[in-house]
């Protein structure tokens, strides 16, 4: 038992795979010398050396499109984005190569990149520098989407990553990279299957990345008004695991979803719609969910606070959902 | 202003017990509401109002008993009276022919389980159970959001259910004896039994039932009903009431159910223009009565008018019975159990289910040669299921 940051479990996670594998390469803006917008890469520039911990321009399309060239080419390249804001450079490279090439080419090339970058709000950074797209990421078919939500998925779920043949994006909450927890090491995990955090019988929460915490909290609030409350964390945003959401369904019956994303077209629109398409007649109140209000997301802290999802919401919305 | 009276629900009823006010002044009630509960000698039974407007004054508290006609609340904006102006100005009217004949309008269902109306909020999984097991979400409380029923409230429902299983059944005695008595006294019986091969039915319901989920499901009761009621609509001197100015044939068709209650209890409340259902629609409406008699709900329009009345024994029965008429009706079709028996078919002998139809006549209303033609007719019918 080691306690970790969720930090350096990614860095450990990226030393292990490099170590592994000589075709394991990471390269970003500001990765080498500075150690990483966030510290993850810090020290990794000289075990390695700059050959495969690489400073790249500040151009997110140039950099992801060589890194899926890369990827193409045989290696297994890991490439960070500083946020998931700047990704949207980068967007014509995910959604017309990446996620494509495979179909296109009728499966003779496969894009084995994997995509991290850090998402999610309430640093007081203003509305370029906060927003949540995992859940547009989720949207397109042909990429894994993850979101580690603890330190042992951080720790896990990027050897996986590398070793599947498709591209795989994984969104890291900036708000947990100082969070710290102990890590049983070896850490395995899948990255097919969301994971019950929290056990209950009278109301499930979904949630997923840097709003499990919230979650877990609002559940052991709930749980003082005698509300028996479950905790999905998805992990794995795309393709999204219905199984362990609609098992969880089958016993509570009711259901809020928790996504820092905004609501309209959001994640949270989608796992409605599958609970309503696959489970109507197991429910026994309206579906009901927590998501950013739909503001860019505000600079001033009482308004941030106020745009994202907060405990004290979740648990307005389990007690509306219960009828308390 | 009008005012709403003590119904007559049956024929041998002269007072109630008004148990229940289920509206207060000020309420706005409409066509087909249910306003109170009235304790007959055939159980505690929802009457329901027949003209809508907003309920003024209510002249008798719960638990007086007032005869037949008296007035029990007035209401505002109502035209009339609530009943039947002769049933209103009848104080203790004998038992007579005269049934409540107050109409629901057509195309106005009468809320079967699963199409309740839009005021009634319950959640998906708590109508699920509820149709599983036959409660009307209009007798639960909802304990969820804004009143809604969920599924933990039909759960508590069923559970009273088995609990109340059991209706006190000596009332329903006395009034069962009170009306075979006066039939067996007044009723000039004759009796017709015809015996016929099924198969042509049970094999079109086998199919039928073949494709579909049990909750959509025919039983051969629901055909026999269909066939019964439009082979009475050719047959108008066997569908009605027979009262002291003799036998008044009834337009409407609806046909009473005797269903037995556990512990030795019978009702036979109406399916109401039974021969108009469609056959999933007669099953479901079939389904719901038996449920509700076997908990001793049924509602004052279903008792009191049921213009001739099937006894079916089902298949755990014998070969046939010869029933007793209910009066004021002037026919009752008995049907036994389909058993299967060695029969001529042209010069060959084979094994077919055989169903034994039998009819009792009021002879002051009609003839045995009709009552066979009638019986003739009910078996053509069932020969083409299809056209049910």
């Amino acid at each position: 038992m080691t306690e970790l940051t969720y930090r350096e479990a990614i860095r450990g996670a990226i030393r292990k795979a490099m170590l592994a594998d000589h075709r394991v390469f990471l390269m970003g803006e500001d990765v080498g010398r500075y150690g990483g917008c966030y510290g993850v890469s810090k020290g990794l520039l000289d075990e390695f050396g700059p050959e495969r911990i690489r400073d790249t321009p500040l151009s997110e399309s140039a950099f992801t499109g060589a890194g899926i060239g890369a990827a193409m080419g045989g290696m297994r390249p890991i490439v960070e984005i500083m946020t998931c804001n700047f990704s949207l450079l980068s967007l014509d490279q995910v959604m017309n190569n990446a996620a494509t090439i495979r179909h296109m080419s009728g499966g003779q090339f496969h894009v084995p990149v994997v995509i991290r970058m850090a998402t999610g709000g309430g640093r007081q950074l203003a509305a370029q520098h906060s927003h949540s797209l995992e859940g547009w990421y989720a949207h397109i078919p042909g990429i894994r989407v993850l979101a580690p939500a603890t330190v042992e998925d951080a720790a896990g779920m990027l050897g996986p990553a590398l070793d599947d043949p498709d591209p795989v994006l994984i969104f890291e909450n900036a708000l947990l990279y100082n969070h710290s927890e102990d890590v049983n090491e070896p850490v395995e995990v899948d990255i097919d299957h969301a994971v019950v955090r929290r056990a209950g019988k009278d109301l499930t929460l979904v949630t997923y990345g840097g709003s499990l915490g919230k979650t877990l909290a609002a559940a052991d609030e709930l749980g003082t008004d005698g509300i028996s409350t479950e905790v999905i964390d998805l992990r794995v945003l795309r393709p999204l695991d219905d199984v362990t959401i609609l098992t969880s369904l089958a016993k509570t019956r009711r259901c809020v979803i928790v996504d820092e994303g905004w609501r309209s077209g959001s994640l949270a629109a989608e796992i409605m719609a599958r609970i309503v398409e696959q489970s109507f007649w197991n429910l026994d109140a309206p579906l009901a969910r927590v998501c950013s209000e739909e503001v860019p997301v505000p600079y001033a802290a009482h308004l941030e606070q106020a745009a994202l999802p907060s405990v004290a919401k979740i648990v307005a919305a389990g007690r509306a959902v219960m009828g308390r | 202003m009008g005012v709403f009276t003590m119904p007559s629900l049956g024929a041998d009823m002269e007072a109630g017990v008004l148990v229940e006010w289920l509206k207060a002044p000020g309420d706005a009630v409409d066509h087909g509401d249910i306003i109170a509960v009235v304790e007959t000698d055939k159980g505690a039974i929802e009457v329901e109002v027949f003209e809508g407007g907003t309920i003024g004054e209510l002249l008798v508290e719960a638990g007086e008993k007032v005869p037949v006609g008296a007035e029990l609340a007035r209401i505002n904006g109502m035209v009339g009276t609530a009943q039947k102006p002769e049933l209103a100005s009848a104080p203790a009217p004998k038992p007579g022919p005269e049934p409540m004949r107050a109409e629901p309008k057509l195309g106005e269902p009468r809320t079967p389980t699963g199409a309740t109306p839009k005021s009634l909020r319950a959640s998906p999984a708590a109508r699920r159970l509820a149709e599983e097991h036959g409660v009307d979400l209009e007798t639960v409380t909802g304990t969820g959001p804004d009143g809604a029923i969920q599924r933990t409230d039909v759960e508590a429902a069923t559970t009273q259910l088995d609990e109340n299983a059991a209706p006190d059944l000596a009332p329903m005695r006395r009034a069962i004896a009170a009306a075979m008595k006066r039939s067996k006294r007044e009723i000039p019986h004759y009796y017709l039994t015809h015996s016929f091969d099924i198969s042509s039915a049970t094999r079109w319901l086998a199919e039928y039932n073949s494709e579909r989920p049990p909750p959509q499901r025919l039983l051969l009761g629901a055909l026999l009903l269909k066939a019964t009621a439009l082979a009475l609509s050719e047959f108008p001197e066997f569908n009605g009431f027979f009262g002291e100015d003799g036998f008044t044939p009834s337009e409407a068709i609806h046909l009473g159910s005797a269903i037995s209650i556990r512990g030795g209890g019978l009702a036979a409340p109406a399916i109401r223009d039974t021969n108009t259902l469609s056959l999933p629609d007669l099953m479901v409406r079939l389904r719901d009565l038996v449920a509700r008699t076997r908990r001793g709900q049924f509602r004052s329009s279903e008792i009191s008018d049921p213009t001739a009345t099937v006894s079916s024994l089902g298949e755990r029965g014998v070969e046939s019975l010869l029933p007793v008429i209910y009066p004021p009706q002037v026919a009752i079709v008995g049907f036994g159990s389909a058993t299967r028996r060695p029969w001529a078919v042209k010069d060959t002998l084979a094994i077919r289910p055989v169903l034994s139809a039998s009819l009792a006549g009021d002879h002051r209303a009609n003839d045995g040669h009709r009552g066979a033609l009638l019986l003739r007719r009910i078996e053509a019918l069932l020969n083409e299921p299809e056209t049910l």
